[in-house]
């Protein structure tokens, strides 16, 4: 349920945008990861038309840039919503119910994983271990991390984002 | 006046942020002059966050400190009575936790500011950069030789050797990798060291680069961990600044210099040789060895690929010298360990140690068991790739090879703790699972095996116990029919599953669970 992409159309502007990315990190060895993390940063994703431009820059054909785009949980070819709310999903947090949580979160929500509510605000998304597996069970939201968490901790996130 | 209020993501997690403004605020509104430092966090995370004041230099704990308790804090302060604040917990140096360890790797974290170089000198940083300078190369190697030193990241490699190979390789750029990917669940020693004291691996690797000859490294950090990347990145600045990378080390004739690379979310990445073609710009596809990285590594030169950890502690063996580590530990486990005790468990935190505690006396003693006060069931040692070990092999020495008697797995050394609740079935199918998202799809066993692993599993939860001789057979296929350690290993956690707790996969456990659906 993710909605269709507003950043699709690359204009002149993020041809610029994304000429200036790719300069500055050119000079370095092995350019193509920290090109990625900044045209996310930028556009949260990486746009497919993008692509071709990487590739060409980079001497690379563009399926093997697709192929790293691809291969990466953190790059997506699509956006997500507004806030973005990601629960660990691995054995410590387990552990201490995470399982539980999840089950909770989604009902609550209304959406499982990988999923966007219908208005467009939150995104929903695994992830697999944040270091924080003392005091798990552990979320994140937006980049702030949550230990401990339960599913009145991170209702209060959602509800504070939204509000 | 210095307060001390924890910047670690653990802390931060629990509220530490919220805490430092809640202070900042009091102490202005009761007129109190003091500096809020941010530090690492002593690794006793139950305690987060975990606040500290300087008294006539003796460091006074409150935690777990919630923003309400900032107003008593300040009037403790004004009338120097540390003891009279609800959450004391007395001077920090002298809390139970804190002295039964051997704390060389972590002994500055949590207690100094950590990106500060002078702040480091102040507490014994550098000396070991010092040292190496003044011993060359071939000393270097001779003493993290003598430490007996083995890699941190889960194989074990000796650091030395590998040290030697990337010295003795012929190649005009070699380059020294950390690999801070630190996927495992249960782990987070590499976060603490580089949130809480990141110098200490930068001067580790800074001394590894004078050791083979490398003047170019970078560290390789998952992109979990946006705490830790900042962290390395002041903290290589500062070092910049301060000359101590660069052109000339400290002034001496030797070049090194660093960068920070954020890794996509890979867990296969930790594995070097596909943490190399992620460094590249490539998929993170694993490399069939040979040619090792040593001689082919970076971009075809010759690579030193060491764990935080293993880096980490070279800094303390060029200081007081590798017969002094050596001494530490058991068997051919020498020197300490950081040990990560996580999950459902009382006391939860990081606890350096030398080698050789019973795992018991780490989960029960040192944790206090799990913190739903329900018994331990079993722990998992080294991550997803780890065995579970039943309380009844919990006086396994905690060492490479007395864990490896027990077809268990040290790993990373972090401990996920269970308690009887814990539902062995959903387990092995996790550990499956997780196996089959995060293949880096080179090898049909550990691809293909692993979904049908899960498959497998889900027939034997409906109760079709037939099916546990299959998934017998394809944990065999994995194990010796995966390139890496991934499709390798995978079946370690699932087979010790099954061998310990097998009645929840046939018998009254699965009946049990039939009824239930
Ligand atoms: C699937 C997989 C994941 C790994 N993850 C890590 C990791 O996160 N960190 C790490 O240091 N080593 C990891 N390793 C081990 C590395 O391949 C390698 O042995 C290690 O980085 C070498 O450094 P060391 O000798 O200092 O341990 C992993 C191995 C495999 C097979
Ligand atoms: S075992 Fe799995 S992760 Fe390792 S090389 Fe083979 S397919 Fe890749
Ligand atoms: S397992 Fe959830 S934070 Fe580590």
């Amino acid at each position: 349920m993710t909605r269709t992409s507003p950043a699709a159309e690359f204009d002149s502007e993020s041809i610029e945008r994304l000429d200036q990315i790719i300069a500055s990190h050119l000079h370095r060895e092995g350019p193509l990861l920290p090109i990625l993390h900044d045209i996310q940063a930028e556009w949260g994703m990486v746009p497919d038309d993008a692509q071709p431009i990487i590739a060409k820059a980079l001497n690379l054909t563009r399926a093997e840039v697709y192929g790293v785009v691809s291969f990466y949980h953190d790059f997506r070819d699509h956006p997500t919503g507004t806030h973005v709310l990601r629960l660990c999903r691995a054995e410590s947090c387990i552990s201490m119910g995470a399982d539980d949580l999840a089950d909770q979160v989604c009902r609550a929500l209304g959406i499982g994983w990988h999923e966007t509510t219908p208005d467009g605000r939150l995104t929903l998304e695994p992830v697999f271990c944040l270091g924080l597996c003392a005091c798990g069970p552990s979320a994140e939201f937006d980049g702030k991390l949550v230990g401990r968490a339960n599913l009145a901790k991170v209702t209060r996130f959602v509800q504070e984002a939204r509000a | 006046m210095k307060i001390y209020v924890p910047i670690d993501a653990a802390a931060r997690a629990l509220g530490s942020d919220e805490v430092a403004d809640a202070l900042r605020v009091e102490l202005q509104k009761q007129g109190v002059e003091a500096q809020i430092v941010r530090n690492g966090t002593r690794g006793m995370i139950w305690l987060e966050p975990l606040v500290e004041v300087d008294l006539d230099g003796t460091r006074h704990g409150f935690g777990p400190f919630e923003p309400e308790d900032a107003p008593a804090l300040v009037q403790a302060i004004m009338a120097r009575d540390m003891a009279a604040h609800p959450r004391a917990i007395g001077v920090v140096e002298d809390h139970d936790w804190m002295k039964g360890q051997q704390r060389l790797t972590f002994a500055r974290v949590g207690v100094i500011d950590p990106v500060s170089v002078a702040d480091y000198e102040a507490h014994g940083g550098l000396a070991g950069l010092r040292a190496a300078i003044a011993a060359g190369p071939e000393k270097i190697i001779e003493e993290v030789m003598e430490s007996g030193l083995r890699g941190r990241g889960g194989a074990g490699f000796p650091t030395a050797i590998k040290w030697k190979t990337v010295a003795g390789a012929e190649g005009a750029q070699k380059y020294i990798i950390c690999n801070a990917d630190e996927g495992d669940s249960g782990s987070f020693a590499d976060r603490m060291l580089m949130e809480g004291d990141p110098l200490c691996l930068i001067e580790g690797m800074a001394i590894a680069g004078i050791a083979v000859g490398a003047t170019q490294g970078y560290v390789y950090i998952r992109s979990e961990y946006p705490d830790a990347i900042c962290a390395m990145n002041d903290a290589i600045a500062d070092a910049r600044r301060q000359g101590v990378l660069g052109q000339s080390m400290l002034g001496s004739q030797y070049a090194y210099d660093m960068e920070v690379r954020v890794g996509a979310g890979a867990y296969v990445c930790g594995e070097e040789t596909s943490l190399l073609n992620s460094l590249e710009g490539k998929r993170g596809v694993v490399r069939a060895k040979p040619p090792i990285p040593a001689l082919v590594g970076f971009l075809g030169r010759p690579t030193v690929v060491n764990n935080v950890l293993s880096l980490g502690a070279v800094p303390w063996i060029m200081e007081h010298g590798g017969a002094a580590y050596g001494a530490l530990g058991i068997g051919r486990s020498k020197g300490t360990i950081p040990i990560q005790i996580a999950g459902n468990v009382k006391y939860g935190g990081l606890y350096e140690a030398a080698f050789g505690m019973k795992l018991g006396d780490i989960v029960n003693g040192i944790g206090g068991g799990t913190l739903s006060g329900r018994p331990v069931k079993a722990v998992q040692v080294g991550g997803p790739l780890g065995a579970y070990v039943p309380v009844s092999n919990f006086d396994v020495p905690f060492g490479y090879e007395e864990l490896g008697a027990k077809d268990a797995l040290l790993g990373h050394a972090g401990i996920t703790v269970f308690d009887d609740t814990a539902d062995c079935v959903k387990l092995a199918r996790f550990a499956m699972e997780f196996c089959a998202v995060e293949s880096c799809g080179k090898c049909t066993p550990c691809r293909i095996g692993s979904t049908r692993a899960v498959e497998t599993i889900d027939r034997i939860a409906q109760g079709d116990s037939e099916a546990i001789e299959t998934l017998k057979d394809l944990c065999n296929t994995m194990k010796w029919g995966s390139l890496c350690a991934l499709g390798g290993f995978a079946p370690f956690p699932v087979m010790s599953l099954l061998t310990h707790f097998e009645d929840e996969f046939t018998g009254p456990g699965a009946a049990r669970r039939e009824a239930a659906e």
